[in-house]
């Protein structure tokens, strides 16, 4: 369905880093499952762009032997993985207003030291993101610090209230790339269904945090044996999954497109395979840690285990893998939520919801999932990069003639998470301490380097 | 042992030790000069974030009656309300130099959090809805005083079971000490997964007589308000402990205060089958045991974790030597 409102003239992802990186990625592990490559290669970035793959060891360095310009060596020695670089639609850069937690430049760098080449921002900032100025006077702001590239998606509703749509037409027009009330859920079905109908005139996505909040209220964690055992008020599971399967019966009623953020819980999968099942234009994301936690995990009353929404069961969380693993479930996202850490240095029921994610989702993943035998590496890239065409963005991809968005990993490379800190300007990360095995060494996004690790040995700088 | 924070962490030989130590000290209170110098020159802080008179007066009584000095720390009308973190607050209060604090806060976990950031022994005087281990400690020593041991006894616990803290430590404790427990309540108020401490779960009263001992749970008013319970009468016709339900062979518990009229009968509280207020005399000694626990035979406590100047100080100098 097309947008009568188009944004076509207004560029959906703003900011990077504006040097176009000159490379030369020797013998190189390249993996691009959409491509179907997997193979060893060489590969040139020249002027921001993919210029040449070529069978391992036949590129010559240019710059050392007549090239027409100088370039960087890196040497994979048929190990480095290169992958596309990653995407994530769910990140929140707490920019405008809580820039004590984390800013469009300490997010981005976050993500690019993730591997990420691209993010969403959610708009649950102070003041919230629901007008066509402040997405402008953003995109500004992202256009000169952001390390990678990033697109917004403003409320649904005024100030997150539930009460008034935005005005999503105008919105769009500025470059909006859909629309959330993300951190709150849309309570009322009749305010959602006008979100539904008005998605006709403007487009975008209607990105959907899914939470009833009569049953959600007052609640802390997962609702179960550790809630009880603590005596926290718990979640229920389906305080999601009713949600999930009411807007899902409310998008296939508008035939309008929804996409389902952090799903949880096993019954919020049943409910997103339901909808697919019947044709209904929905999808889904999930989170690491909702991908390697539980409830389990909370016992310890670590508030770094504290998001909405909470770690569920290990029978819930054995679901989301068989559902991102299945392809129910399209995409990862971190739900990076940046705190304070006096913010986080209080008792569980007191702190506010959130772990950081970008700089560890990789890592743990691979650690807890593609070595434990329960997802394929290249079925996680996939997932990593599926993100950017859900909300209608070029993904990014190894081939000739594209803009190089690339992340080069080690994946042999042990390390603690947050042994030497992070990029973000929170630490409330709840991996950190952890041993993960793959380490993001170099991310290009948008054609330029974005994040350079200190491990990465530059063989042939020149 | 180095805090008291929840039965949780207390084997069985843990609370024996106490509830004996309590027995000993039981003896001072019926002395014309009710005081031992155990603790002299020890500093108690008792530090309270929600209104309770009797838990603090208690513990303020257990103290003195050890020789150690005591200091209230009321939150209310106090630097919290000026909205200083607990962080803030503990460590400010540090600055005194207590040997023990007694903390009762509205907070799942706080008291452990609060053991983290000072050299203070730390006592849980309630944290949230999750425990309350002095309670349940003393309702160990008072049913040992009044049955015995309780191996293999039946030990139901009645009412509010989601809002109780008391609830949590004492299934705890009682299966601890070998007795078996059965919550009952209003599905509405018998949290989701209460089964994993181990305890049975009852919707009714109808097996109460199976039972040893009765422990009713103070049943509170704004709990109507948010609709956990339709009304109070319906409450109590289903959930009280009264003469026509309880048994002649039965001992009836509660923690206090009690609601007269709505979960025990006026005539079950002044039964002789009642050990309310045997309860509220095993307090002070029990707490007597628990500080006497964990400070006596201990060195004086060094000053709190470094100040966050000098820590910053000292690490500027270091860099200057090298």
């Amino acid at each position: 369905m097309s947008a009568v409102a188009s944004s076509s003239d207004v560029e959906p992802l703003v900011g990077g880093p504006r040097a176009p990186a000159e490379l030369l990625l020797r013998d190189v592990h390249t993996l691009d499952p959409r491509a179907g490559i997997d193979a060893r290669h060489d590969v040139r970035v020249r002027g921001g762009v993919i210029a040449e793959v070529g069978a391992p060891g036949t590129l010559p360095l240019q710059g050392e032997g007549g090239g027409d310009g100088a370039q960087e060596l890196v040497e994979g020695e048929g190990r480095l993985l290169l992958a596309p670089g990653f995407f994530d639609p769910h990140v929140h850069l707490r920019t405008p207003g809580q820039e004590h937690k984390e800013d469009i430049d300490s997010g981005t760098r976050a993500a690019a030291a993730g591997g990420f080449a691209g993010v969403i921002a959610m708009p649950n900032t102070d003041p919230v993101l629901d007008s066509a100025p402040l997405l402008r006077s953003l995109r500004d702001a992202a256009a000169r610090e952001a390390r990678v590239p990033v697109g917004f998606l403003p409320a649904i509703t005024r100030g997150l209230e539930g009460e008034q749509l935005t005005e999503m037409a105008e919105l769009r027009g500025e470059g909006a790339l859909g629309f959330t009330d993300d951190g709150r859920p849309v309570a009322s079905a009749g305010m959602l269904r006008k979100a539904l109908q008005y998605q006709r005139l403007c487009g975008g996505v209607l990105s959907l945090h899914e939470e009833d909040p009569t049953l959600s209220r007052g609640g802390a964690m997962h609702e179960g044996a550790v809630s009880a055992a603590l005596g926290i008020a718990g979640i229920p599971s389906v305080a999601e999954s009713t949600m999930v399967a009411r807007d899902a019966a409310l998008a296939g009623y508008e035939d309008a497109r929804v996409h389902f953020q952090h799903l949880s819980t096993a019954a919020s999968v049943d409910a997103l395979a339901d909808a697919k099942a019947r044709g209904f234009r929905v999808s889904g994301e999930v989170c690491p840690h909702h991908l390697l936690l539980t409830e389990e995990d909370v016992r310890g009353l670590d508030t770094r285990m504290k998001m909405y929404p909470p770690l569920a069961t290990e029978a819930d969380r054995v679901a989301l893998v068989e559902g991102l693993r299945s392809g129910v479930i399209d995409c990862i996202a971190t739900d990076h939520a940046p705190h304070a850490r006096d913010e986080k240095e209080v008792p569980f029921e007191q702190a506010p919801m959130g772990t950081t994610g970008l700089e560890s989702a990789f890592a743990a993943l691979h650690t807890g999932l593609v070595l434990t035998g329960a997802l394929g590496l290249s079925e996680l890239v996939e997932r990593m990069t599926a993100g950017a065409a859900l909300f209608e963005l070029p993904t990014p991809t190894i081939a000739v003639g594209q803009p190089a968005n690339l992340a080069l990993v080690d994946l042999d490379a042990v390390w603690v998470a947050g042994e030497h800190g992070w990029e973000s300007r929170s630490e409330n990360c709840c991996f950190a301490g952890r041993r993960l095995q793959g380490r993001v060494l170099l991310t290009l996004a948008a054609g330029a380097i974005a994040h350079r690790d200190r491990t990465l040995a530059l063989a042939g700088a020149r | 042992m180095n805090h008291l924070l929840s039965i949780e962490d207390l084997e069985r030989a843990d609370i024996e030790r106490i509830v004996t130590q309590a027995e000993a000290f039981a003896e001072v209170s019926d002395r014309d000069i009710k005081k031992v110098p155990a603790l002299r020159g020890r500093m108690v802080l008792n530090l309270f974030y929600e209104a309770s008179t009797r838990t603090r007066s208690s513990f303020e009584l257990a103290a003195k009656r050890l020789s150690a000095d005591v200091v209230n720390f009321a939150a209310s009308g106090s630097s919290v309300e000026k909205g200083e973190s607990l962080k803030d607050t503990v460590l400010t209060l540090s600055a005194h130099k207590p040997d023990a604090i007694v903390l009762r806060t509205p907070w799942v976990g706080a008291a452990e959090l609060v053991s983290r950031w000072c050299s203070a022994a730390i006592v849980n005087a309630g944290d949230g809805k999750h425990e309350h281990p002095t309670q349940a400690l003393l309702d160990v020593y008072t049913l040992r005083q009044r049955v015995g041991a309780i191996d293999g006894a039946s030990i139901w616990i009645v009412g509010d079971v989601a809002h109780s803290r008391v609830a949590r430590s004492n299934v705890l404790a009682f299966q601890r000490m070998g007795a078996k427990v059965t919550v009952a309540g209003p599905p509405t108020l018998i949290p989701r997964g209460i089964e994993g401490l181990g305890c049975e779960v009852r919707y009714t009263l109808d097996e109460l007589h199976t039972a040893d001992v009765v422990y009713a749970l103070r049943m509170q008013r704004e709990r109507m308000s948010e609709t956990w319970v339709p009304s109070l009468r319906e409450y109590a016709s289903w959930y009280q402990i009264n003469g026509a339900r309880l048994t002649p062979r039965q001992v009836l518990m509660h923690p206090g205060p009690v609601n007269r009229g709505v979960e025990l009968s006026g005539e079950v509280v002044d039964s002789p089958q009642a050990v309310i207020t045997a309860q509220v005399e095993a307090g002070v000694v029990v707490r007597m045991a628990v500080l006497y626990e964990l400070l006596a035979g201990r060195d004086a406590r060094p000053a709190a974790g470094p100040a966050l100047g000098e820590g910053g100080r000292a690490s500027l100098i270091g860099s200057q030597q090298a």
